[in-house]
C-alpha cells in the first residue's frame, strides 16, 4: 500500500472524528458544558436517519435537512430547561463543570432508555452510497467521503462564522470570560445556548453520516463521546480548528499504523499520541494556555 | 408521605389477594399454583445487541407459546401458567452472577433459564450447580465442554466448541484445495475479544493441520470500524480465502468495505452477525456465497414454521446460528416437565438422557452436549444453508468460489 493510499485513507477515517469532535469542542468550549451524553445525541440522530432513510423517495442526504435543525431545536431545550439552571447557580467554573459532568452523565442514560424502548438493543445498520469512488487512484468510499467534506465544510464555516462575524466574537468572548462578555452587554446565558444547541446539531449531522456507514447501537453512544473527548482534547478545548486538525491526525496516525506496524495497536497508538500531546502542550494542539 | 401510602395501599392489596388466592380450594394440591421462570439476560450494555437477537425473542416467543397453550403440563396432564422474573443484568458479570443467586434464593424460581454469551454462562455456572438447577447453556461456545459437563452435572452446552467450527471450516477448505477450486493460502482476521481470540486460536492446528498455508494471521481491536488497510494487505497477500473471526458491527463493516474496495476473495468467510436476517437483506443478492458459522436445513419444515412464528411474536425473523437451537432447548425443558414433572434433578436427568422431538428434529444430547449441528453455513437462494458436517443430513453443497460483488 502507497504512502498516498495511507495518506488518503487516513484523512477519510479522520473526518469522520472531525465531524464528530467539533459538536463537542463547541459544547465544553463556548457552552462549558462537559456533555457526556453527547454520544447518545450521537446515536440518536443516527436512529432518527435511519428512520428517515427508510420512508419513500428519501434518503439520508436530504435526512440532514431535517435531522441536524431537529438536533439544533433538541440541543437549545436541553440547554434551557435542563442546564441553564445550573450555569446560573454555579459559583465559579469548577462546580459547573462538576455539575454538568453529573447531570449529561443522567441524561445519557435517559436518551438510552428511550432509544431502548423505542428501537430496542439490535445492531442497526442500513446501506446507502457505499459505491467506490477513485482519489487519486485510491479507492474509498464515497458514504465515508460525505462524512470528510462534511466534517471540513462545517469546520470552515462555523470557523468563519467565530472569526469574522459580530454574531461570532460575542461567542467568542463568551468562551473567553462569561463574566465580562455581560459587562459589554452580550446576553451570555442566549450565547451559550445557541453554542450548545449548534454542538448538538454538529452532533446530529455526524450521527447522520456515520449512520451510512456504521453499525450502532443504542447503547454505543458512550465510544463516541470518548472519541469524541481525545480529539477536543488534543485540538484544545474551545477550538474548532483544532479539533478538526487533531480529528484528521488521529485519523492518519490510526492508518499509519494499521498498515506499517499493525492493525492491533491502533488504540494503542491513539492512546500515545494523546499523552504525548497532553505532556508537550497539555493545553492541546490550538489551545491557549490558561493561567 | 404519598409514596408511603401508596405503598402501603399496594401491600394491604397484595395481602389481600393472597388470602384470597388461598381461600380457593386448591384444583391441583401437589402443584404449585404459578411456575416460576426465572431469567437474567442482557438487555442494556455492549451484550444487548447479541442478546436481543438469539436468546430474548425465543424466551418471549416460548414464553407466548406457553401462555397460548395454558402453561407448563405436568406429568398427570394438569397445566400451570407460568410466572416470568426478569433481570437486566446490563452486560456486567457481577450482576448476571447477583440476579441469578437472587432468582434462586430470594424469588425461588422453579427453573432459571441461562444468560447470553460464553463468559456469562461460565459466571453462573457454579451458582446453578449449587441450587441445583439446570444450565440449558445455547450461546455459549467452548472447547472445555466435556470438563464443565463432569464439574458440573446438570449443565448443557448447545453450541459447541471453537475446535468444531475450524475444523469443520478446515475440512471443507482442504476438499475444494484438492479439487483445484481455491490455492491452499489463507488470509485470516480476528477481533482481539473473547470470540475471536477462542476462534482464532482452534483455527491456527485446523488449518496447519488440514494442509492450509496461513499468509496473514492479525488481530484487530473491538471498536474498529475501518478495515481498508486489513482489506488491501490481505488483496495483496494472494490468499483465495479471507476468514475473518469478527463481531456484528466488524462483520458489517468488513462486508461493505470489501465491496468498495473490490475484494473478491473466492471464499469469503466472516463471523458473527452473517447470520442475522438484516445481513442478508440488505445485501439481497449479493450476499449468496458468504460464508459463516452455523446456518440451517432449508428443507426443514418446523425450522421454517418456527421462523415465521417467531417474526410473528417478535416482529424480526431469528438470526440463523442460535436462535432455533435456543428455541428447541426450551421445548426440551418443556418436554421434560411434562415427563418427569417439577423434581429439578429429574428433569436434568430426563434432559441428559432422553430424546426429544423439537424444531431440530429429533434431538438428544451426547454427554449433556448437543453435538449435531451446523459448523459452516453459506447464503445460498436468499437462506442461510448449513453446508458442513457435509454428511449430516441436509447438508448443502458449498458452492465456490464465490461470485465477485
Amino acid at each position: 500500500m502507497t504512502l498516498t493510499t495511507t495518506l488518503i485513507a487516513g484523512l477519510v477515517l479522520g473526518g469522520t472524528y472531525a465531524l464528530v469532535a467539533m459538536g463537542l469542542t463547541l459544547q465544553y468550549g463556548i457552552a462549558r458544558i462537559m456533555n457526556l451524553a453527547y454520544g447518545d445525541m450521537i446515536i440518536t440522530a443516527a436512529f432518527a436517519a435511519f428512520v428517515v432513510q427508510a420512508l419513500p423517495s428519501m434518503n439520508p442526504l436530504i435526512g440532514l435537512a431535517i435531522v441536524v435543525p431537529g438536533g439544533f431545536v433538541f440541543g437549545y431545550l436541553v440547554y434551557v430547561f435542563l442546564l441553564s439552571p445550573l450555569v446560573k447557580r454555579a459559583p465559579d467554573k469548577a462546580t459547573l463543570e462538576v455539575d454538568s459532568i453529573l447531570t449529561t452523565f443522567g441524561l445519557l442514560f435517559v436518551i438510552q432508555g428511550v432509544l431502548l424502548v423505542l428501537f430496542g438493543s439490535n445492531y442497526t445498520s442500513y446501506t446507502f452510497l457505499n459505491v467506490p469512488v477513485s482519489i487519486f487512484g485510491t479507492t474509498v468510499a464515497a458514504n465515508r467521503l460525505i462524512a470528510l467534506v462534511l466534517a471540513l465544510t462545517f469546520g470552515l464555516l462555523f470557523y468563519a462564522l467565530l472569526t469574522r462575524t459580530r454574531w461570532g466574537t460575542a461567542l467568542r468572548a463568551v468562551a473567553v470570560s462569561p463574566q465580562s462578555a455581560q459587562l459589554v452587554g452580550i446576553n451570555t446565558d442566549r450565547a451559550a445556548a445557541v453554542a450548545f444547541a449548534m454542538g448538538t446539531a454538529l452532533a446530529a449531522a455526524g450521527g447522520t453520516v456515520i449512520s451510512m456507514y456504521q453499525t450502532f447501537t443504542a447503547t454505543g453512544g458512550v465510544v463516541f463521546t470518548m472519541k469524541a473527548l481525545i480529539v477536543v482534547i488534543m485540538g484544545g478545548v474551545g477550538n474548532l480548528l483544532g479539533a478538526l486538525t487533531a480529528g484528521l491526525v488521529l485519523g492518519i496516525v490510526e492508518t499509519t499504523v494499521s498498515t506499517y506496524v499493525d492493525p492491533g495497536l491502533t488504540l494503542a497508538a491513539t492512546y500515545t499520541i494523546f499523552l504525548v500531546v497532553l505532556l508537550w502542550r497539555p493545553e492541546g494542539l490550538f489551545g491557549r494556555r490558561v493561567r | 408521605m404519598f409514596t408511603t401510602f401508596r405503598r402501603l395501599s399496594l401491600t394491604v392489596l397484595a395481602g389481600t389477594a393472597a388470602l384470597a388466592l388461598a381461600a380457593l380450594p386448591g384444583s391441583a394440591q401437589d402443584h404449585p399454583d404459578k411456575i416460576k421462570i426465572g431469567y437474567a439476560v442482557s438487555k442494556t450494555g455492549a451484550n444487548a445487541g447479541g442478546a436481543a437477537m438469539t436468546t430474548i425473542p425465543n424466551y418471549k416467543l416460548w414464553l407466548s407459546d406457553l401462555e397460548a397453550k395454558g402453561g407448563l403440563e405436568m406429568p398427570d396432564g394438569t397445566k400451570i401458567p407460568v410466572e416470568l422474573i426478569e433481570y437486566d443484568d446490563r452486560s456486567s458479570a457481577e450482576e448476571v452472577v447477583r440476579a441469578v443467586e437472587r432468582l434462586a434464593g430470594q424469588d425461588e424460581a422453579h427453573f432459571i433459564l441461562p444468560p447470553w454469551g460464553t463468559g456469562f454462562n461460565l459466571a453462573v455456572a457454579p451458582l446453578f450447580d449449587r441450587y441445583g438447577y439446570p444450565q440449558l447453556a445455547v450461546s455459549a461456545v467452548t472447547d472445555k465442554a466435556p470438563d464443565f459437563v463432569k464439574r458440573w452435572p446438570k449443565s448443557f452446552w448447545f453450541l459447541g466448541g471453537g475446535h468444531d467450527y475450524t475444523n469443520a471450516l478446515a475440512t471443507l477448505l482442504a476438499d475444494q484445495v484438492k479439487a483445484g477450486v481455491i490455492n491452499p493460502k489463507v488470509a485470516m482476521i480476528s477481533v482481539a475479544d473473547g470470540f475471536g481470540i477462542d476462534l482464532v486460536t482452534a483455527a491456527r492446528p485446523s488449518f496447519k493441520e488440514a494442509g492450509l498455508d496461513v499468509v496473514m494471521d492479525q488481530t484487530y481491536p473491538v471498536g474498529t470500524q475501518d478495515f481498508t488497510t486489513i482489506l488491501n494487505e490481505a488483496k495483496a497477500s494472494g490468499a483465495d480465502t479471507f476468514v475473518a473471526f469478527s463481531y456484528p458491527p466488524g462483520t458489517f463493516a468488513l462486508t461493505q468495505q470489501a465491496q468498495v474496495n473490490s475484494f473478491n476473495p473466492k471464499v469469503l468467510y466472516l463471523g458473527v452477525g452473517v447470520g442475522f436476517p438484516p445481513y442478508g437483506a440488505n445485501l439481497g443478492e449479493k450476499a449468496e456465497g458468504i460464508m459463516t458459522l452455523g446456518g440451517i436445513d432449508p428443507a426443514n419444515e418446523s425450522n421454517k414454521a418456527y421462523r415465521e412464528r417467531h417474526n410473528e411474536v417478535n416482529g424480526q425473523y431469528p438470526d440463523l446460528w442460535g436462535s432455533v437451537i435456543t428455541y428447541a432447548s426450551l421445548q426440551m425443558l418443556e418436554e421434560a416437565i411434562k415427563r418427569v414433572g417439577l423434581d429439578r434433578e429429574a428433569v436434568s436427568k430426563e434432559l441428559s438422557t432422553g430424546t426429544f422431538e423439537t424444531v431440530l428434529g429429533e434431538t438428544s444430547l451426547e454427554d449433556n452436549q448437543l453435538r449435531d449441528l451446523w459448523f459452516v453455513g453459506q447464503w445460498q437462494n436468499g437462506t442461510l444453508a448449513g453446508v458442513a458436517p457435509a454428511d449430516r443430513k441436509g447438508a448443502s453443497d458449498a458452492k465456490l468460489p464465490k461470485q465477485p460483488w
